[in-house]
């Protein structure tokens, strides 16, 4: 590991004024991903800002919502009666992430910032990665590209964002808030993630040196009826292949009338869209309508050797998951 | 860490032991870190995990470094109570934390309630996993401590996923974890 110099300020603005004053710097959350892709040689900051002892880390009732303080650890959101009540989905994914140990590590905002990526992009030993090294190639788009994206990819990098608990922020329209050395702002969390295109390089809307603050989940009162399906190839402690963030709300006949979904392991961001939600409306739960927004959900898929399994996967793994979804609605 | 990655960045004549505490002088955190009940004013290089802390310069080698990436749990010991991977997080980072390794669940001489039921259950073969096993069962009881819902088979191997064995001593760690649970919850 390159060496670095520690910082561990007290105050968010000391947080923001300590990036802004050395070149190279990342706040360091629970460490989970930076440490390891430090260890990889992936990562090499000049200087590392502990912000785990911030102010940061409570979770509060906020205009209806509830707010997450982005130093909040991941086992402590999931496990919170507020967030298990009223956003199950929520409690699900993160539970579905990582392991017990990890979880109580992995803060939220540190979890909304882990690396999207893939093996080629962790492994130095790997010339051509153009997320890793802008302009180097791509080892996995005729490599083995199993885990790989099949929706929304470039062709400069085809790689996943791993998150879990993404992909359920993505399906409740959380907003995430941040701040930065122009003061504080937010973003959709549709808006805060984004697709390789030309600059594989950058993960997500987030501008250098600002900091997550919290993430709020709307004052949506049906998100009860939410279940999150994560499909991998062992039961536990592993990636997503596929995974379904669903929320669903009925009317008084058992017909939906909100539904909200995104899907995880098939793009470089939690996948979501919006029209395609749309062909769920006033229709009764069930394979038709479920197959319907399964297409809309997948038109312009593109699999590569490796991961065609995923299309299908996909169809099965939306069923499953809003026919959950819905029975609790 | 390493060798190889210790070493990396620092001039190849300063001698191993010199490197891991004085890489130089603007790199050094002062930190003081309870561990087992035992207070320590140490004076660290911020790379060095709380994996390398305990086993090379505290002389804890119970905990084990199976992968050194989070990805086995044989590092896992307790922060304040809480089941943690020491191998992904930096000693400098728990300043004024309470640390308890596989070395300080004893009381007295007497084995910790889950040390003696791994033993009762035979629930280890090689045995390198095992302290890990062990923290991590600890912080599973805390985590479910005063729940009133009974702890099922499943559910025990679900919070337990983040402890590989390639032994696969598995349904005796089960058995072993269920029954000073049972014991404890009464
Ligand atoms: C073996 C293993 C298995 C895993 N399995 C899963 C899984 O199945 N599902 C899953 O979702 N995840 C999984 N993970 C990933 C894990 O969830 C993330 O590593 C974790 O959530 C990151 O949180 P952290 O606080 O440790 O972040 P850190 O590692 O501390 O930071 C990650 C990044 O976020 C930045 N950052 C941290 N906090 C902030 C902030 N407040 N504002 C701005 N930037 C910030 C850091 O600078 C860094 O770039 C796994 C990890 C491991 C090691
Ligand atoms: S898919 Fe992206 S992260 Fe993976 S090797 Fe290609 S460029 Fe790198
Ligand atoms: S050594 Fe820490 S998880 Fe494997
Ligand atoms: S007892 Fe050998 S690895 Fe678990």
């Amino acid at each position: 590991m390159k060496a670095f110099a520690y910082a561990r300020p007290s105050t968010t603005d000391e947080a923001i004024a300590t990036f802004s004053s050395s070149s190279g710097a990342k706040f360091l959350g629970g460490g989970t991903n930076l440490i390891d892709l430090m260890k990889m040689g992936v990562e090499q900051p000049s200087t590392l800002i502990d912000i785990t002892r911030l102010p940061l880390a409570t979770i509060e009732e906020h205009a209806g919502g509830i707010r997450i303080g982005a130093m909040v650890r991941n086992s402590t959101v999931a496990e919170h009666p507020l967030v298990r009540d009223r956003y199950p989905v929520l409690s699900q994914a993160i539970l579905a992430g990582a392991s017990p140990q990890l979880r109580n590590m992995a803060t939220i905002g540190g979890n909304l910032m882990q690396r999207t990526r893939c093996s080629y992009f962790y492994d130095p030993t790997y010339a051509h990665c153009n997320k890793r090294l802008p302009g180097s190639g791509c080892d996995a788009i005729d490599g083995y590209n199993r885990m790989h994206a099949i929706l929304g990819a470039s062709d400069q990098c085809i790689a996943t964002n791993p998150g879990d608990m993404a992909v359920a922020l993505m399906a409740l329209d959380a907003r995430i808030q941040v701040l930065g050395p122009q003061g504080p702002r937010s973003r959709l969390a549709g808006d805060f993630f984004r697709l390789p295109g030309d600059t594989p390089n950058i993960d997500t809307n987030l501008r250098p040196g600002e900091l997550i603050t919290a993430v709020d989940l709307p004052p949506i009162d049906w998100a009860t009826g939410g279940h999150y399906l994560k499909v991998r190839d062992r039961n536990s402690y592993a990636f997503a292949l596929i995974s379904v963030a669903a929320v669903v709300g009925l009317d008084s006949n058992g017909s939906i009338r909100r539904a909200q979904l995104a899907l995880g392991g098939v793009a470089h961001m939690p996948w979501r869209v919006p029209d395609a939600e749309r062909v769920l409306i006033g229709q009764t739960p069930g394979d038709g309508a479920f197959r319907d927004v399964a297409e809309a959900l997948l038109k312009g898929a593109k699999p590569y050797a490796h991961n065609r399994f995923k299309v299908e996967l996909v169809r099965r793994s939306i069923a499953r998951a809003l026919e959950a979804a819905s029975t609790r609605a | 860490m390493n060798v190889a990655s210790l070493s990396a960045g620092i001039a190849a004549t300063v001698p191993l032991a010199e490197a891991q505490t004085v890489p130089s002088a603007s790199e050094i955190v002062d930190c003081a870190i309870t561990v087992n009940g035992r207070e320590y004013a140490l004076t660290l290089d911020p790379r060095i995990t709380l994996l390398d802390l305990l086993r090379e310069r505290l002389h804890l080698t119970g905990a084990k470094k199976g992968c050194d990436h989070g990805q086995c749990g044989a590092c896992t010991v307790l922060s304040g109570g809480t089941r943690i991977n020491s191998c992904l997080s930096l000693a400098v980072t728990h300043n004024g934390d309470f640390i308890t390794t596989i070395e300080g669940l004893a009381r007295n001489g007497d084995l910790h309630p889950l040390q003696a039921a791994f033993i009762e259950h035979d629930g280890f073969q090689c045995g390198y996993c095992t302290p890990g096993q062990i923290c991590s069962a600890a912080g599973l009881l805390n985590e479910v401590r005063g729940r009133a819902k009974p702890l099922d088979d499943a559910e025990i191997r679900e919070r337990m996923s983040g402890n590989i064995c390639r032994c696969g001593a598995y349904p005796n760690i089960v058995a072993a974890i269920k029954a000073v649970r049972g014991r404890v919850a009464g």
